[in-house]
């Protein structure tokens, strides 16, 4: 069984040139995530199926996840003039962190009993930015889960064979599972 | 290998009388399509060339849901996803927030699990079988055998959770409600009755030349294309891969059970088929051993805090093995008492996506017993 | 022997019946044809048809009741028992499943997503109950209602059937030359679906 750094150390040994990062993930279930580069994912895709050593030549999952625009609220130190004396000061300033949106994979070796490995691929911005690399060349089970990615979410998935909505009708117009969503006719339930 | 977008009727053949392509739509309403599930065939004759399957008719918006529910308030909701077996779908959702919010289970509830589950593989099994037969022509009869045994493990879990279907039986940290008196001797005389139930069942099936000829060689599905395509269950076992979850991640206290895989070697819908009654009698092994060994003690964790569950934030992927596949639950926490998001990983629907390349080359009426050898609920393709 | 009166002393009936005399009315004879042989449709939507199919297989067996005949196509069946949520996909077709049966038909909303959604009320993809765009007969409660419970509601279909008065006002719509038999078919629009609802069952 590899941890995931040896995972990672594996993949930059073998395929130079690639950006990876660790994502951690603070739950006791400890199942930190990869995140790729789009320009490699399909070859780091590749690598990890075909490794010898790796061989997680099943893709169980595929999800996409909205991560909106969000305003935060930091304390920062500035210099100001106060009573004619320049003093460090504290202020409230507001900094926007980017929307984007993610695409995020479990893989398993049936092979070798090991997994699940995580990758996670996100988008430039969740407007005009929304394309990401297709990983269905490479694991056939994401052909559905992606479509669905592109339905509910607007991931524009590129190297797709057939990529249309999976769930909602051809001429829908939303992408529901989006955080700002609003449905045309109803909102909350009445109690 | 997959096909371009579907052509609207091309153009003729070829040969001297020049006929056509025939497109036509299976379901969504159609009495062996399993639920609301459509499939676009174009037929050559009666050889398919090109079939699309069209998803959506059931689409509930249950993650969506989700996410403004409490983590507790879902698990009704995933009684609903496979709407056959509500206490695998309750069992993979609660392990999955376990793993999240790092949770213990006594002992007693683990077994409780594997008792219920067991029984929901069983008469899983047996209806598949039933609806299979059906499909094939056998109008009724398989089916109503398979339905009279279900209605028996279905009285156990009425008296159990208070319900037929729709048991909302396990919580985070154990089960809800623990078994009433006489519940063992009846579930131990049910699991009894069910072997010769099964050599009846079989004894009038599997050598029966209709569907010896009806399934051989039918819908063959290779094991790289298995693997590849992300098939789990039983359909992934008939093709010859040994991976079943219960196996592999031995969760739960399945460690403590003395069970066997079975394989298929072909990979064709007769080894689907009989794939799943040898899971049924090896589901009878893991009962048996599991009603004897029940301990006694405590169904819930009692520092569990059910009503206002807020985990840390955080994600998770906790995964069974449900009777159809492998079934996933992925949640993530931003620490509110709602998950940020809740993703059902469906094994009907990643199981769909070989139908076309089962399906092509064999008639049209082999297209309907393909699609039932796969064991899809639409609760769980669509959700 | 049938009499041209409209309604038959019940009492009357009972001792003449004992007595190896049957008197009935036109109407009652009608009624009790149709009531005792109702084909439903083979149409299940979600969950409650797995309630539905145990209805009708051996232990509560519909068959008793007179609707065992499941038919597949709408042009044989009488009943249509919508079992399970209508999503706005599915809506256009159960309307026009409905259209193409032939008059007189009728329509039980079996479980809580039929009636009004229910527990998936909130689904952007979720009819709020089909009797937006279907006239309902017999609503039954429950998630999924028993298979008693589908009986007793077909039982209740009974009843009313067994009450049609065939002329007058409140007669059925197949001896109705004025009543509408199809009904209009939503269509998919670009956020929701587009087409008039039935007046009567307006969102609350």
């Amino acid at each position: 069984m590899h941890t995931l750094e040896q995972i990672m150390a594996r993949v930059t040994a073998a395929l130079p040139g690639v950006r990876l990062e660790v994502i951690p993930n603070a739950s006791p279930a400890n199942q930190a995530s990869l995140l790729l580069d789009h320009e490699h994912a399909r070859e780091i895709a590749k690598f990890l199926r075909d490794d010898p050593d790796l061989r997680f030549d099943y893709a169980s999952n595929a999800t996409g996840v909205d991560w909106p625009e969000k305003t935060v609220k930091e304390k920062v130190k500035v210099k100001k003039i106060i009573d004619g004396v320049e003093k460090e000061a504290e202020e409230l300033a507001e900094r926007k962190t980017p929307g984007f949106l993610e695409a995020v994979y479990h893989l398993y070796s049936m092979a070798l009993g090991q997994g699940p490995l995580i990758l996670r691929l996100r988008t430039g911005n969740r407007t005009d930015r929304v394309a990401l690399p297709s990983l269905t060349p490479i694991w056939r089970s994401c052909e559905f889960q992606e479509r669905e990615i592109f339905d509910l979410f607007g991931i524009e998935f590129q190297g797709h064979p057939d990529l249309r909505r999976l769930l909602m009708w051809d001429n829908f117009a939303d992408h529901p599972m989006r955080k700002d969503y609003a449905p045309a006719d109803h909102q909350e339930a009445k109690p | 290998m997959i096909a371009p977008p579907p052509q609207l009727s091309a153009p003729g053949i070829g040969d001297s009388v020049g006929h056509d392509l025939l497109e036509v739509s299976l379901g969504p309403h159609h009495p062996s399509t399993h639920g609301v599930f459509r499939m676009d065939v174009v037929l050559d004759g009666e050889t398919v060339v090109k079939l699309t399957p069209v998803f959506g008719y059931l689409h509930r918006n249950h993650e969506k849901i989700a996410e403004k529910n409490s983590y507790l308030a879902s698990i009704p909701y995933t009684d609903r996803l496979d709407y056959m077996c509500s206490m695998t779908n309750n069992w993979a959702y609660v392990l999955s927030v376990e793993k999240l919010a790092g949770l213990a289970v006594p002992e007693r509830a683990e077994y409780l699990r594997v008792i219920v589950a067991e029984l929901t593989r069983l008469f899983n099994h047996a209806c598949l079988a039933g609806f299979l037969l059906q499909d094939m022509g056998a109008l009724g009869t398989p089916m109503m055998y398979a339905f009279r045994e279900r209605e028996k493990i279905l009285d156990l879990f009425e008296s159990l959770s208070g319900s037929r279907m729709m048991c909302n039986y396990m919580r985070f940290g154990g089960c809800r409600c623990d078994l009433p008196a006489g519940w063992l001797e009846q579930a131990a005389k049910v699991a009894a009755d069910f072997a010769p139930f099964l050599d009846q069942f079989e004894a009038l099936l599997s050598e029966n030349e209709i569907l010896r000829a009806r399934c051989e060689g039918v819908g063959v599905l290779p094991r790289d294309l298995a693997v590849n395509a992300g098939v789990t269950g039983p359909g992934l076992r008939a093709s010859g891969v040994n991976y079943d979850i219960r196996k592999v991640d031995q969760y739960g206290v399945y460690s403590r059970f003395k069970f066997r895989v079975p394989l298929g070697g072909r990979g064709d819908v007769f080894d689907r088929y009989m794939v799943r009654i040898l899971e049924m009698r090896e589901s009878l092994r893991i009962l048996d051993q599991a009603l004897r060994d029940l301990p006694a003690g405590a169904i819930l964790n009692p520092r569990v805090k059910l009503r206002n569950l807020r985990p840390k934030a955080g994600e998770a992927y906790g995964r069974i093995e449900a009777p159809k596949g492998e079934l996933g639950f992925y949640l993530i926490s931003d620490g509110g008492p709602a998950p940020y998001r809740y993703r059902v990983r469906p094994p009907s629907l990643v199981n769909l996506t070989v139908l076309e390349d089962m399906c092509l080359g064999h008639a049209i009426a082999d297209v309907v017993i393909i699609l039932g050898s796969i064991d899809i609920v639409l609760g769980e393709v669509d959700r | 022997m049938t009499v041209g009166m409209a309604l038959m002393n019940e009492e009357l009936q009972n001792q003449l019946s004992r007595q190896g005399v049957v008197l009935t009315t036109v109407q009652e004879l009608y009624n009790w044809g149709r009531k005792n042989s109702l084909w439903p449709l083979q149409f299940g939507l979600a969950c409650c048809a797995i309630e539905m199919i145990a209805a009708s297989m051996a232990r509560f067996d519909m068959a008793r009741f007179g609707a065992e005949v499941f038919r597949p196509s709408p042009r044989q069946a009488d009943l249509m028992i919508v079992s399970g949520t209508v999503t706005k996909k599915m809506a256009p077709q159960v309307v026009r499943l409905y259209n193409q049966m032939p008059e007189p038909k009728y329509v039980i909303a079996m479980g809580a997503c039929a009636i009004c959604g229910g527990p998936f009320r909130d689904g952007y993809n979720v009819l709020r109950g089909i009797d937006l765009y279907l006239p309902v007969d017999v609503y039954i409660p429950g998630c999924p209602p028993r298979p008693e419970a589908l009986l007793d509601g077909l039982i209740a279909l009974q009843k009313k059937i067994a009450a049609q008065r065939l002329t007058g006002a409140g007669r059925p719509r197949h001896l109705d030359a004025n009543a509408p038999g199809e009904f209009p078919v939503p269509e998919y629009g670009a956020h929701d679906l587009v087409g008039p609802r039935l007046p009567a069952a307006e969102e609350t």
